[in-house]
């Protein structure tokens, strides 16, 4: 289980799911769950365009994948977010679908960008990932503390000076990169239940941000690690056993916050000061 | 004049026993989702909307697994993961989002494990690329009558309980002081919306029910000023985009050298995104206008989709 190309998939794994905590932990503190799954779903069109046009798919991942990050940032300034994220994600679809109807090659290949080839990674596809993935950490390391403010307290933050708009394209353009190195590797559904169950787990079980997406981090990885082992030892699909998983970690973490909740007695300030009322108008 | 509608649209479009089920069916799917999106864009629940067509369709490969029918599939998983969504969902529209993205991202799981199961028993070709995006263009008749019947039930449940949701949905606090049932019209609705996202789902695919679902009634309600003018609006953009859209898929063919039609969800989606730009345009000029006119305008579109 340990050797030979079974090294590749232990290290991307890894990767991803470190990239996909830090960056997730953000995704769920913002509510922008429709977003995360739409962008690296949008993106796939942008791997049947390169396969059409005969370049890389890292590329056409990229091109795509930005384009739907800054399509949803400009339009949803003005619009309702979430109809202009569904908007965005069927063109993008849409365009998908002319290009496969232009290509017959690229057939097989749709589920495996769909649902992940983990365990068929090369090593000289280690390098961008890595590359992409210290990037994005990067970006949100430097972001930290207005990607913070402007998620739980968006008055505070625009007095401050930060502008909620700038804040809200950079962070679509660090999921949009998280994306592009993921897709490939974990598929472009999958990632999505990695950016989503285990951050929202960790906010279960505690408040303090850094210490949650400390959390984050541990269970993104777990459920991985524990979705590669399973995936191996049984021959089932990996993304199977990462979007239960995933699924699974948030339902203890739900379970958990309803047990301790009932043993504080009715709740008071349990719920309080972990989700100020900053939903989007 | 049949020369003239032959230039328009090709030989044989009107003849075409195809053509005929994919207009009848596409209209009705498009009046069903118009209505039903309507209230969900004004619930800021498109997500919601769009995740139960991948629920729905991996509960479709999952019944093909066991044997049932597809239909039993797409329902059963639908109205499942809109109850799983709004048993996990906090009223806030932020948990909504969040409950929404854990039943989607465990109903893609199984999705992976069922056509895995599929294609390694060797039934399911071309499966995945049939759930991403359907075709309209391979429904049957007998499809039609299906849908046309829940779709009439959902779209019945909707009327039943259009008041109080309409008032739970512009200003859940007054709905509440009133004792309408805030929780109740909320479930109810999200399971009018499952039937309706599973049968757009199952007859045109999960790409065309999230487009018509959403494009349409977004589209109307930038520009229509009372909720039943949405309504209607989002009807008449929504059988438009869908009949203009076949037609030119059908077209296509005849573009180019190459004989290649492009597929009839990428004109339909393009026709739709381009409508809602439109509005959102015109809307957005409107309300400039109105901005530089020193008579305050009391009831334009805000308050509907606020």
């Amino acid at each position: 289980m340990f050797s030979g190309f079974m090294t590749n998939a232990w290290a991307t794994a890894t990767i991803v799911a470190v990239v996909a905590g830090v960056v997730g932990y953000f995704v769920v503190l913002r509510g922008a769950a429709f977003p995360a799954h739409a962008i690296p779903k949008g993106a796939f069109a942008g791997a049947a365009g390169a396969a059409l046009l005969g370049i890389s798919t890292l590329i056409g991942l990229a091109v795509f994948s930005l384009l739907g990050a800054l399509a949803i940032g400009t339009l949803g300034r003005r619009g309702r977010n979430d109809v202009v994220t569904a908007l965005t994600l069927v063109m993008m679809l849409a365009l998908g679908a002319a290009f496969l109807s232009r290509t017959t090659q690229y057939e097989p290949e749709i589920y495996s960008l769909l649902f992940g080839q983990i365990l068929g990674v090369s090593t000289t596809q280690i390098l961008p990932i890595a590359a992409l993935g210290a990037a994005c950490i990067g970006a949100t390391t430097i972001l930290y503390r207005p990607l913070t403010l402007s998620s739980t307290v968006p008055e505070i933050a625009e007095a401050n000076g930060i502008r909620g708009y700038r804040i809200e394209i950079t962070f679509l353009i660090v999921v949009a990169l998280a994306t592009t190195m993921t897709v490939p590797v974990t598929g472009a559904l999958l990632i999505f239940s990695l950016m989503i169950g285990p951050p929202a787990a960790a906010r279960s079980f505690t408040s303090r941000p850094a210490l949650a997406m400390a959390l984050s981090v541990a269970i993104a990885l777990v459920t991985v690690w524990a979705a590669i082992a399973a995936s191996y030892q049984y021959n089932w699909p990996i993304g199977f056993f990462v979007g239960t998983l995933a699924a699974l970690s948030y339902g203890i973490g739900r379970g958990w916050g309803a047990w301790r909740r009932t043993r504080n007695g009715s709740g008071q300030a349990a719920e309080l000061p972990r989700q100020p009322a900053t939903d989007r108008a | 004049m049949h020369q003239l509608l032959t230039a328009v649209s090709g030989p044989g479009f009107f003849a075409s026993p195809q053509v005929h089920t994919a207009a009848s069916i596409g209209a009705v799917v498009a009046i069903v989702s118009a209505v039903t999106g309507v209230f969900t864009v004004m619930r800021g629940q498109s997500f919601a909307g769009h995740a139960l067509g991948d629920v729905s369709a991996a509960g479709g490969s999952g019944a093909l697994l066991i044997g049932l029918t597809p239909l039993a599939g797409f329902v059963g998983a639908g109205i499942a993961g809109a109850g799983v969504m709004d048993m996990i969902g906090v009223q806030r529209l932020r948990g909504r989002d969040l409950a929404t993205g854990i039943v989607l991202g465990a109903a893609l799981g199984c999705s992976a494990l069922f056509l895995y199961l599929g294609t390694t028993s060797g039934s399911a070709t071309g499966a995945t690329q049939q759930i991403l995006f359907g075709s309209i263009f391979t429904t049957t008749p007998g499809t039609l009558t299906a849908v046309a019947i829940l779709g009439a039930l959902a779209l019945a449940s909707l009327a039943a309980i259009a008041r109080p949701l309409l008032l739970a949905t512009v200003s859940p606090d007054i709905a509440a002081a009133r004792g309408a049932p805030v929780r109740l019209t909320g479930l109810l609705f999200m399971l009018a919306l499952a039937v309706s996202v599973a049968l757009s789902a199952l007859a045109i695919g999960a790409l065309l029910s999230t487009a018509l679902l959403i494009g349409p009634p977004a589209a109307a309600l930038r520009l229509a000023k009372t909720v039943p003018g949405a309504l209607v609006t989002a009807c008449l953009t929504g059988v438009a985009a869908t009949w203009l859209g076949i037609l030119l898929a059908y077209d296509s063919y005849y573009w180019g050298p190459g004989h290649h039609s492009l597929p009839v969800s990428f004109f339909i989606v393009a026709i739709i995104f381009a409508t809602y730009l439109a509005a959102d345009l015109l809307a957005a000029r409107g309300a400039r206008r109105r901005a530089a006119t020193p008579v305050t305008g009391e009831a334009d579109q805000d308050k509907v989709t606020a």
